[in-house]
C-alpha cells in the first residue's frame, strides 16, 4: 500500500529536484536500406525512419502526461551510416540530409548515427564518411556524429586519431557563426557501445535488433538532495544512500521504457543508468561531489568521490531494471553542468583532472572548450590519451571537445539550452605532432587476451 | 486502474471541493483522501479509480494542472504505477 511519505517524496523529486527521464531513444537498423544508388538509399532511409518512429514523440508525450514524469528528449539512433553508404561510394552527405529531414518530420530534436567504426582500420565508406562530417554537421541541424577510433580488443587507430583532430577543427571552423556548435555534435569514442541512448554519441549497433527502445534516466539533483539530509554520514553510508536513490530513479526509467515499448510495439532494450546533468540549478553532478565533501569540484579527492558515486549509481540501478546498457554511470560534461562550469571558470577543474576523472566515470572528456588556436595534432593527442584510458581499463571513453575559434582562455562559448556554456580551458602548448604523425596502430593491450 | 492526485502548496478554502468536483465531472471515483503537512509542504493526496473515466487520462491531467495553476497550487495527476514501481521491490 502506498503511504503519504513515499508519494510526497516522489512529488518532491519531480517538482524540486529535477527528476526526469532524459531520453527515450528509438534505435533503428538501416541495414535493409542499403542500395548502390544513393538517391534510392536515402529515400529508403527516410521512409524507414518515418515508418518506425512516427508515433515516438506522441507516445513519449502521452507517457509524460500520464505518469507525471518529464521526458526531456525523444531521439533516434540509426545504424552507423558508413555501413549504409559504403555501397554507394562518393560523398555521403545526402544521408545526413535524409536523417535531418526525417528527424524534423517526426519531431525529434537529435538523431545520432552519422558514424563510422574504424578502431582497426578504414573499410569502404569510412574515410568518405569521416571526411564529410564537417559538411554534414554544418548543413544539418539535428544530426549527430560519432567515430570509434579504438577498443580494448583492437587497440587504437592512431591514423584515425590524427584525422579526427583535423575533422574536429574543421567542424568548429565551419560553424563559427553558431559558436562552433558543429564540434559539439561530434564524439570520438574508444570502446563505443551499440545501445547508447544518449547524444551526441548514440548509434544503433549492427548486433542490435531491427528496432528497439532504450531509455536514459537522469537525476543528479535527487542524489544531491538525498545526501544533504545526512551531513554526518560516513562514506559507506553515503554509498548506501546513493544506491537507494539510484534504485528509485532507475525504476522510473524501467517503467517508462516498458510502457513506451508496449505502446510503440517495439522491443524494450536497456535502461542506461546514468546521472546526466543539465545546466539548470540543482541538476549538477559536480554539486553531488561537493555535497560529499569537496570545497569545489576538481580539487584533490574529486576522482575518489566520483569513483564512489559512479559505482554506487550502478549498484543501485542494477536491481531496478531488467537490462542495463548504454554508458551507465555519472556523466561529467563541463558545459552542461552548472557546478563544473563554475569549477572550470575558477581554475580548480582542469583538463588534467578531468582526464583522471574519466578513468572512473562513465564517459570521457565531454563538452570541453579549448582555445581556438589549438592545433589538430594536439586535439588528436588528447583523443589518443583518452582512448588509451578506455582501452587499458576496458571501458568506454569519449572526447567531445570544441576548439573555440578566435577565442582564448578567459572567454567562453554559450549555446544555451541543454548544451549550456563552456569556459575556454587552458591546455599544454608543447607539441605532440611527431607522435601523432607516426601513424599506424597502437597494439591491443594484454587486457584484450582474455580467451 | 487507479491514479494518485496530489495537491501541493498553500492551504486554502475549497481545494477538496474543487478537485473532487473535477473527479466527479469526469467519472473518476475517489477512493481515499489524506492530508498531511511534511516539512514546509502542505499536501492533499487523493487516490482515485480511473477505470471508468469519461475522458482520456492525459486530458484529466491537463485539467488538473490548469486548475492548480489558477489556484496557485501544484496539482500532479499520476498513474499509481509510478509510486508502486519506485517504492516497492
Amino acid at each position: 500500500m502506498l503511504n503519504a511519505y513515499d508519494i510526497l517524496e516522489t512529488i518532491r523529486m519531480i517538482q524540486d529536484e529535477c527528476l526526469d527521464i532524459r531520453t527515450i531513444t528509438m534505435g533503428i537498423s538501416l541495414l535493409d536500406c542499403i542500395d548502390s544508388d544513393i538517391n534510392k538509399a536515402c529515400q529508403k532511409v527516410y521512409d524507414k525512419i518515418i515508418e518506425k518512429s512516427k508515433n515516438l514523440v506522441k507516445v513519449g508525450s502521452d507517457i509524460e502526461k500520464e505518469f507525471g514524469i518529464p521526458i526531456i528528449n525523444k531521439r533516434i539512433s540509426v545504424t552507423p551510416i558508413s555501413i549504409v553508404s559504403a555501397a554507394c561510394g562518393g560523398n555521403p552527405v545526402p544521408f545526413a540530409k535524409a536523417l535531418d529531414e526525417a528527424a524534423e518530420a517526426v519531431g525529434v530534436n537529435l538523431i545520432g548515427g552519422y558514424s563510422a567504426l574504424v578502431q582497426k582500420g578504414f573499410s569502404a565508406g569510412d574515410l568518405e564518411l569521416i571526411k564529410s562530417i564537417p559538411e554534414a554537421l554544418s548543413v544539418t541541424e539535428r544530426v549527430c556524429s560519432s567515430v570509434n577510433v579504438g577498443s580494448t580488443k583492437a587497440g587504437i587507430n592512431l591514423d584515425a586519431c590524427g584525422l579526427m583532430g583535423r575533422i574536429i577543427r574543421e567542424c568548429a571552423e565551419k560553424t563559427v557563426d553558431r559558436a562552433c556548435f558543429g564540434a559539439a555534435k561530434l564524439v570520438v569514442f574508444c570502446n563505443a557501445v551499440e545501445d547508447n541512448p544518449f547524444m551526441a554519441g548514440a548509434f544503433h549497433g549492427v548486433g542490435e535488433p531491427d528496432c528497439m527502445i532504450n531509455v536514459g534516466v537522469s537525476g543528479p539533483g535527487v542524489v544531491r538532495s538525498a545526501l544533504s539530509k545526512y551531513p554526518e554520514a560516513n562514506i559507506s553510508e553515503i554509498a548506501d544512500i546513493i544506491k537507494k536513490t539510484s534504485y528509485k530513479i532507475t525504476r522510473i526509467g524501467q517503467l517508462v521504457g516498458v510502457t513506451a515499448s508496449e505502446r510503440l510495439k517495439v522491443p524494450f532494450g536497456i535502461v542506461d543508468l546514468s546521472l546526466a546533468p543539465t545546466p539548470a540549478v540543482g541538476d549538477s553532478v559536480a554539486h553531488i561531489l561537493e555535497e560529499i565533501g569537496l570545497e569545489r569540484c576538481g580539487t584533490h579527492g574529486t576522482t575518489a568521490t566520483l569513483a564512489l558515486l559512479n559505482d554506487a549509481v550502478k549498484k543501485g540501478g542494477v536491481m531496478a531494471c531488467s537490462r542495463i546498457g548504454g554508458l551507465s554511470g555519472a556523466f561529467i560534461p563541463v558545459s552542461e553542468d552548472a557546478g563544473m562550469i563554475d569549477a572550470a571558470k575558477s581554475g580548480t577543474l582542469t583538463i588534467e583532472k578531468l582526464e583522471a576523472m574519466t578513468a572512473v566515470c562513465s564517459v570521457g572528456l565531454d563538452m570541453i572548450v579549448v582555445p581556438g588556436d589549438t592545433t589538430a595534432d594536439t586535439l588528436a593527442a588528447i583523443i589518443a590519451d583518452e582512448a588509451a584510458i578506455g582501452m587499458v581499463n576496458s571501458k568506454t571513453t569519449a572526447v567531445r571537445i570544441i576548439p573555440a575559434i578566435g577565442k582564448k582562455v578567459g572567454e567562453e562559448l554559450d549555446w544555451g539550452g541543454l548544451f549550456g556554456c563552456g569556459p575556454v580551458m587552458p591546455i599544454k602548448e608543447e607539441s605532440a605532432s611527431k607522435f601523432i604523425n607516426r601513424g599506424g596502430q597502437i597494439p591491443a593491450p594484454m587486457q584484450s587476451l582474455k580467451n | 486502474m487507479r491514479a494518485v492526485i496530489t495537491v501541493v502548496g498553500k492551504d486554502a478554502v475549497g481545494i477538496l471541493t474543487k478537485v473532487s468536483g473535477i473527479c466527479s465531472e469526469y467519472n473518476a471515483n475517489v477512493i481515499e483522501v489524506t492530508q498531511s503537512v511534511l516539512q514546509d509542504m502542505f499536501a492533499m493526496i487523493m487516490l482515485v479509480d480511473i477505470s471508468k473515466l469519461s475522458i482520456e487520462f492525459g486530458a484529466l491531467s491537463d485539467i488538473m494542472t490548469k486548475t492548480g495553476d489558477e489556484m496557485g497550487l501544484k496539482i500532479h495527476t499520476m498513474h499509481e504505477s509510478v509510486f508502486n514501481c519506485m517504492h516497492h521491490i
